[in-house]
C-alpha cells in the first residue's frame, strides 16, 4: 500500500475529512483486491451521496500492522466490481448498490441485501420477492424454509438446494428486519441516538453503544476514566460470556444433549444477572452512555460480582466438558460444516466462526481499545473450522473471558469518576471505530458536517461478514444438519437488517 | 379373557403416561422439574377441543390418516399380548399381522404428510420410509428368530413361553438378541433419541414430528394417541419376551407387566438423556445392526 497517499489511522482515531485522501475508483479497487489477497480484511465498504456523486469509502484493516486505511474514490453510478476478485466485498456492493444506485459492474448477483427504499425514491420491493440461483436435474428439489420459522427467532429466509438430503446450495434472504437505523442517525447524534444503537442487535447492547459511545467521545475529544473503561470491559465480557454459554447450550440442544442445554440455559440466565447486577438490566441497557457509564461498582457489589462468576465457573465445568466428552455429541460436531482458513480469509469471517478456522484475528488483540490496551486478551484459535471448533473456541474463550474479568476487578476504585460531560462533535470530521463483539469485529464509521452533526453514520454488525460463511459451510453438508450450523455461527438478522 | 381385557382397558387408560414419564425422566437429568406426568393427557384434551385447518391443497387422504392410523393400533393393541397374559385376539401368525397393523399405520401417516404437498412433509416421509424399511426387517426377523425356537407362530404363545421362563433365559441368546434388536427399533420406530428427537422444533432435522406439522385439533390428537399406543404395543412386546416374571398369578403377571413398561418408559428416559442424536446419515448403520442381531438370532435358533 504505497505511492499513493493512504490515510493510516489507529482505532477510534479521528481525521479531518478533508484529510482522506480521494483517489481514483481503480485505485481503490486494486488496493483493496490487494490487501485482502495479502491477508487484510474489509472493515467496512460503502458509498455515501456527496454532492451529485457519490463517495466510496473503504475502511482496511491491517492486523498485523495494528492499523487501519481509511480508502475513498467519487463514483457516477458505476465502477468496476471488487467481488469478482475480493469475495469479501460481495454484500457490500450489493448493499452500496442496494442503498445508492451505484452498480458495481460484473458483480453477478446484484439481488438486493434488505428490500430497503432506494436512493432515487424507488419504493422497496417486497422482502423477500427475488430471483434465487436454482438446480435443474432428475431428483433434485428446493426447500425453503422461512421467514416464519418454528422457533421464537428473527426472521429470514433460506433456500436450499438439495439432491436428497444432500445440500447443493444454500442462498440465505435477510431483509425482514430493516428499520432504517443508519437513516435515522443522520443529523444526530440526538437522545434517540442512543437506543437506537442499544438494540441495533439486542444480543450485543454492550459491543454496539460501546462502538457508539466511542465514536462520540473520539469526536468529542475526550478521553474516559480508566474505571469507565473497567465497567465497559467487565460488562463486555459478561455479555460474550453469557451469549457464548447460551450458544453452547444450544448447539447441545440441536444434537438432544439435554443436560448441556438445560444447565447452560440457566448459567446464561445467571450471567445475564451479573449485568443486572452492574446496572440493573439483564442486557446492559442504559450501562454505557457517552462520557463513561451510568453506574459504578462499589467494592460490595464487585465482591458479590467475583463471588457470582465464581459459582458459574464452577457449574460451567460442570456442564460443558460432559457435552465434549460425549461420543455421541463429538460425532455430530466433528467434521460438520468446516471452512477452511483461506475460504474463511477470503469470504472476510470475523469473531468466534472466523477463529475456529484458525484466522488469529481478534480486534481486543490486535487494535485493542479502552481497557484492553492495557490488559492484553490472548487471540483463541482452532484450526478445524467445523462445528467442534466453533463450539470449543467459544468454550475457549469463556476461559479467557472469565480470567479478564477477575484481572479487572482486582483493584477497587470503580465507584467514582465514571462519568464526563461529552462535548459537542468536531465538525467536518471522519472516526472509525472498531469492537469485538461477541460474533466479531463491529465497525462503526461516523463523519459529521459542518455544525458537527453526524454527516452519516456506517455500521457493520459481525453478522454482515458472516452470513455468507454460513451458507458456504452447508454446501455438501446433509440437510439436517443446517440447524447445528446455524447454531454453531449464531448470527443476529437484525444486526444485519439495521 | 378377563386379564387380556383389561390389559386392553389399561393400555387404552395408561399410554399416554409413557410419554409423562419419559419427559419427566429427561427433565430429572436436565437438572429441571418437567411437565406433569399427565401433561399428555392435558395436551390429547385440548386438541379434541379444537378445530382443524385443512390446507386446500390437501384431499381426503390427509383426513383419512389419522383414523386409519389409530385404527391400525387399536388393531395391533388387541393382538398384543403382555407376558402371560395373552392378547384379546390370539391367532397362528398374528405376529405378522402386527407388524403389518403397524406398518399400515406408518403408510396411511406418510401418504398422509405426502397429500401436503410441502417439501417438510415430504423430507421427513422420504426420512421415514428409508429407515422403516430397515427396521421392519429387524422387528420381523427377531419376531421370528423366536418364533422359530418355539415352534409356535403366535404372539401370545411366544409371550407366555419367554416370560414363563419356558425357554430357560437367559442361557437362551435368542432372547438377549431379539430383545437388543426389538430395542433399537422400538427407539427409531417411535421417534425417539437417538433417531429422532421429540423435543426438537427444526422441521430440517425431524423425521416423524415433521410429517403430522399441517395436522391439527382432533386429527393431531388421534396422531398423538396413536403414537403413545403404538409406543405401548412395542413396550409390550419387549417386555414380553425379554422379562421372565413367572407367577402363578394372572393379575399379579399383569401388574407387572405394567410395571416393566413403565421401567421401559424410565430406561428410554435415561437413554434420551445420556446421549446426542445420530447424524441422520449414521441411523441406517444403526438399523442395520439392529437387523444383524435379528438375523443371528434366527442362525441360533435354527441351529
Amino acid at each position: 500500500m504505497t505511492d499513493h497517499p493512504v490515510a493510516y489511522i489507529f482505532n477510534g482515531q479521528v481525521l479531518d475529512r478533508t484529510d482522506v485522501p480521494v483517489m481514483p475508483v481503480t485505485r481503490l479497487r486494486r488496493m483493496t483486491i490487494d490487501h485482502v489477497s495479502g491477508g487484510g480484511s474489509i472493515s467496512a465498504l460503502f458509498a455515501v451521496p456527496q454532492g451529485d456523486r457519490f463517495r466510496m469509502h473503504t475502511v482496511l484493516c491491517d492486523p498485523e500492522r495494528e492499523e487501519l486505511a481509511v480508502l475513498a474514490a467519487d463514483v457516477d453510478n458505476a465502477y468496476p466490481a471488487l467481488t469478482p476478485d475480493c469475495w469479501a466485498a460481495n454484500w457490500f456492493e450489493r448493499e452500496i448498490f442496494e442503498q445508492c444506485g451505484v452498480r458495481p459492474t460484473a458483480h453477478r448477483w446484484l439481488k438486493p441485501l434488505r428490500f430497503q427504499p432506494q436512493a432515487h425514491g424507488v419504493a422497496a420491493p417486497l422482502a423477500g420477492l427475488a430471483d434465487f440461483f436454482s438446480m435443474k436435474g432428475e431428483e433434485v428439489h428446493e426447500v425453503a424454509v422461512g421467514p416464519v420459522h418454528a422457533g421464537v427467532i428473527e426472521p429470514g429466509h433460506f433456500r436450499f438446494q438439495c439432491h436428497g438430503e444432500t445440500v447443493h446450495h444454500l442462498e440465505i434472504s435477510l431483509g425482514y428486519q430493516h428499520r432504517g437505523v443508519e437513516r435515522a442517525l443522520i443529523g444526530g447524534p440526538d437522545r434517540r441516538s442512543l437506543h437506537y444503537m442499544q438494540t441495533l442487535a439486542g444480543d450485543s447492547t454492550i459491543g454496539h453503544t460501546g462502538a457508539y459511545c466511542a465514536v462520540l467521545e473520539s469526536l468529542g475529544g475526550i478521553q474516559i476514566s480508566r474505571a469507565a473503561e473497567t465497567i465497559r470491559a467487565v460488562a463486555a465480557e459478561l455479555e460474550r460470556m453469557a451469549n457464548h454459554i447460551g450458544d453452547l447450550g444450544a448447539m447441545a440442544g440441536d444434537v438432544g444433549f439435554l443436560p448441556t442445554l438445560n444447565y447452560c440455559g440457566r448459567i446464561r440466565g445467571d450471567v445475564l444477572n451479573l449485568t443486572a447486577l452492574l446496572c440493573g438490566n439483564r442486557f446492559g441497557r442504559d450501562l454505557l452512555t457517552p462520557g463513561g457509564v451510568r453506574f459504578g461498582l462499589d467494592d460490595a457489589r464487585r465482591a458479590k460480582l467475583l463471588q457470582g462468576l465464581d459459582e458459574v465457573e464452577k457449574d460451567l465445568q460442570s456442564a460443558v466438558p460432559l457435552m465434549f466428552n460425549a461420543p455421541s455429541v463429538m460425532a455430530r460436531f466433528e467434521g460438520i460444516g468446516a471452512l477452511t482458513a483461506d475460504l474463511g480469509r477470503r469470504i472476510g469471517l470475523v469473531g468466534p466462526a472466523g477463529r475456529a478456522c484458525g484466522l488469529g484475528y481478534d480486534v481486543r488483540n490486535r487494535l485493542p481499545y479502552g481497557a484492553y490496551r492495557f490488559d492484553t486478551v490472548p487471540v483463541v484459535t482452532y484450526p478445524s473450522g467445523d462445528c467442534f471448533a466453533r463450539a470449543y473456541v467459544r468454550w475457549l474463550e469463556l476461559e479467557q473471558s472469565l480470567a479478564f474479568i477477575r484481572r479487572q476487578l482486582s483493584a477497587s476504585g470503580l465507584e467514582s469518576e465514571i462519568l464526563k460531560a461529552c462535548p459537542a462533535l468536531q465538525p467536518c470530521s471522519l472516526v472509525v471505530v472498531l469492537a469485538e463483539g461477541w460474533r466479531g469485529e463491529i465497525c462503526h464509521v461516523a463523519a459529521t458536517d459542518r455544525q458537527g452533526r453526524f454527516a452519516f453514520y456506517k455500521v457493520v454488525d459481525p453478522s454482515f461478514h458472516n452470513w455468507f460463511g454460513l451458507a458456504q459451510a452447508l454446501r455438501g453438508q446433509q440437510i439436517s444438519d443446517f440447524p447445528l450450523c446455524n447454531k454453531s455461527f449464531n448470527l443476529s438478522y437484525c444486526g444485519h437488517d439495521l | 379373557m378377563r386379564y387380556a381385557l383389561l390389559h386392553i382397558l389399561f393400555a387404552l387408560a395408561f399410554a399416554p403416561l409413557l410419554a409423562g414419564v419419559i419427559n419427566r425422566v429427561k427433565a430429572f437429568f436436565g437438572g429441571r422439574r418437567g411437565p406433569s406426568l399427565l401433561q399428555l393427557y392435558y395436551d390429547l384434551f385440548k386438541l379434541l377441543r379444537k378445530g382443524a385447518v385443512y390446507s386446500r391443497t390437501t384431499s381426503w387422504v390427509f383426513r383419512a390418516g389419522p383414523c386409519i392410523a389409530l385404527a391400525a393400533v387399536l388393531l395391533a393393541l388387541v393382538l398384543t399380548p403382555l407376558g402371560t397374559t395373552p392378547a384379546l385376539l390370539a391367532f397362528p401368525g398374528d405376529l405378522l399381522l402386527v407388524v403389518y397393523a403397524l406398518g399400515l399405520m406408518r403408510f396411511v401417516t406418510v401418504l398422509a404428510a405426502l397429500d401436503t404437498g410441502s417439501a417438510f412433509e415430504g423430507m421427513g416421509a422420504s426420512r421415514e420410509v428409508q429407515f422403516s424399511a430397515l427396521a421392519e426387517v429387524a422387528l420381523l426377523v427377531g419376531l421370528l428368530a423366536v418364533a422359530a425356537r418355539v415352534e409356535a407362530f403366535s404372539l401370545s404363545v411366544l409371550a407366555r413361553q419367554a416370560w414363563s421362563g419356558g425357554m430357560a433365559w437367559p442361557s437362551d441368546a435368542i432372547l438377549l438378541l431379539v430383545a437388543a434388536a426389538l430395542l433399537v427399533v422400538l427407539l427409531a420406530e417411535n421417534a425417539r433419541l437417538p433417531f429422532d428427537d421429540p423435543n426438537t422444533h427444526l422441521e430440517l432435522t425431524m423425521i416423524h414430528e415433521v410429517m403430522i406439522l399441517d395436522h391439527g385439533g382432533v386429527d393431531l390428537a388421534m396422531i398423538e394417541y396413536a403414537s403413545a399406543l403404538k409406543l405401548w404395543v412395542m413396550g409390550a412386546i419387549l417386555v414380553s419376551l425379554a422379562l421372565p416374571l413367572p407367577t402363578a398369578q394372572p393379575m399379579l403377571n399383569l401388574v407387572a407387566g405394567l410395571g416393566a413398561i413403565m421401567v421401559l418408559a424410565l430406561l428410554i428416559g435415561v437413554i434420551e438423556s445420556v446421549m446426542a442424536r445420530l447424524r441422520l446419515v449414521r441411523v441406517p448403520q444403526l438399523l442395520v445392526t439392529a437387523g444383524i442381531l435379528s438375523f443371528l438370532a434366527v442362525m441360533v435358533a435354527m441351529r
